[in-house]
């Protein structure tokens, strides 16, 4: 479970996140959502430490990250798996180097046990005889499938994504949704989902928190989402026709 | 000065949670080929080409029958090894692997790949950047040694086939009144160069903000930033040991 207390956040006098608190469970798909420009990155990468907030605390089941020294934040770290909004795949190595890559430099492993787990990986996220292929050589859903791969090749406790559909067709964004799931279930982790992407609210979403304008204004899960009674949540999200025509009917 | 100071803590970050021997050793040998091996050819033509020049010049210069034809040899010499073999070629090795690195690393720096070494808990400066210092520390005495030997067979070359000085003269000049302080000297440039371009350029590009754009302006920031402290460097070493 990570826990957030009274995170917030400025850049040059402009207050990007104020005073945002709450939980996300262990098990679940949690996701932060909002329009864009909101804050939910700066949030994500408050939380995993890639920015340091101006106030608040960020709790790994109860270790805290934020006051903690450089050696116990790199070991929390160790239990983290992330997938960036492009991938962000290390453009020198191939599939099957990129996803061995945190094996190669956290553990100890011998390379046949490294291969047989950088293969699970791959097969688990249904990419299988790519491994010598370059980041430049696979699609924009694959390289998100192969950043999986790699998030969950060190067995991690928690996972972050950001924006893991962002410039995806619908059907491919379905897919990542439900690996995302999938995942999150099977090896019982603490997941952290950042989008704006509806699709993924009403597929995935456990537990939903919503940004705006830096604040959080309501929390709950997909069932509540016609019901939440937060008129810029509603606007969020009725702003889209299929929603909007959903609820009219 | 506040961007002398992140300089210092840049580098000062290196040396902190380092990865195991064997990470930087598979890294440094990437890089030695990447930086070193690489850039021989380039580094060879350019220096060849400026000791046939110099040749040439010094030749024409070189009016006086009361100057023996040797001198010529002796100028070239000094020349190639004091200066164009360490200054002029760190000033092609900041243009070629300075600017390079500064693209490389601003790329992954705004493709978000810094930040993934970060969330593994990987201390991204001293993982990407510590090995190319110190491959650059290792190549670069070996590339100015290659020059300064291309340099002087350029204009051995040239002196002989444009019969500006005979082989034998050229040789002699070579060797006459040689000190060999200008070598040790030339390899201390050399050391100090090759930390200043590689550390500038790192800096630079480690630092990048926002897009392509910016990847491209740090790169012209690492070559314009080396180039000047190149130069500076070789007035104060120059100031420090040769007086």
């Amino acid at each position: 479970m990570i826990e957030i207390q009274n995170i917030s956040k400025t850049f040059a006098d402009k207050i990007i996140i104020s005073d945002i608190h709450g939980t996300f469970e262990k098990g679940k798909t949690n996701l932060i959502i909002g329009a864009s420009g909101t804050g939910k990155s700066v949030l994500l990468k408050c939380i995993v430490g890639l920015v340091q907030p101006d106030t608040g605390s960020v709790y790994y089941d109860g270790r805290d990250f934020t006051q903690a020294d450089k050696e116990i934040k790199a070991e929390i770290r160790r239990e983290i798996g992330m997938l960036f909004q492009g991938g962000a795949l290390f453009d020198s190595k191939n599939v099957e180097q990129n996803v061995m890559f945190p094996l190669d430099i956290l553990t100890k492993m011998h390379e046949g046990e490294k291969l047989d787990r950088v293969n699970f990986c791959l097969k688990r996220v249904g990419l299988e005889n790519i491994n010598k292929k370059m980041p430049s050589e696979i699609s924009g859903g694959m390289k998100k499938r192969v950043g999986i791969a790699r998030a969950i090749v060190n067995n991690p406790n928690y996972l972050f994504c950001d924006e893991p559909n962002s410039g995806l067709d619908p059907q491919t964004s379905i897919l990542i949704d439900e690996l995302i799931q999938e995942i999150t279930q099977e090896f019982d982790i603490t997941t952290l989902v950042v989008t704006h992407d509806m699709n993924s609210v009403l597929g995935i979403g456990e537990k939903i928190m919503f940004l705006f304008k830096g604040c959080k204004l309501w929390e709950g899960s997909r069932e509540d989402i016609t019901h939440s009674g937060v008129k810029e949540f509603d606007a969020f999200v009725f702003a889209n026709k299929v929603m909007s025509a959903l609820r009219d009917k | 000065m506040k961007e002398f100071g992140r300089y210092v803590m840049f580098i000062g970050s290196l040396f902190v949670r380092r990865e195991s021997f064997k990470t930087y050793y598979k890294l440094v040998l990437e890089e030695s080929i990447q930086i070193g091996i690489k850039s021989i050819l380039l580094i060879a033509l350019v220096s060849a080409f400026m000791g046939a020049v110099t040749t040439v010049q010094t030749a024409f210069n070189l009016v006086s029958p009361f100057v023996p034809r040797f001198v010529i040899s002796q100028v070239v010499r000094e020349m190639v090894i004091l200066e164009l073999a360490p200054t002029i070629m760190a000033i092609i090795y900041a243009g070629k692997v300075g600017s390079s690195m500064a693209g490389g690393l601003g790329t992954m720096r705004i493709t978000e790949q810094i930040d993934a070494l970060e969330v593994m808990g990987i201390n991204s400066a001293s993982y990407l950047v510590l090995p190319k210092i110190i491959a650059s520390l290792l190549m670069y005495p070996l590339l100015v040694i290659v020059a300064g030997f291309c340099g002087l067979l350029g204009g051995y070359l040239v002196g002989s086939i444009g019969n500006l000085i005979t082989p034998y003269d050229y040789i002699y000049g070579i060797r006459s009144s040689f000190n060999e302080f200008t070598i040790t000297f030339a390899l201390i440039k050399s050391f100090v160069f090759a930390f200043m371009i590689s550390s500038i350029s790192s800096f630079k590009g480690y630092y990048t903000q926002g897009g392509a754009l910016e990847v491209g302006i740090a790169s012209t920031a690492a070559v314009t930033s080396s180039v000047i402290a190149v130069l500076i460097g070789d007035y104060f070493l120059a100031e420090l040991l040769l007086k």
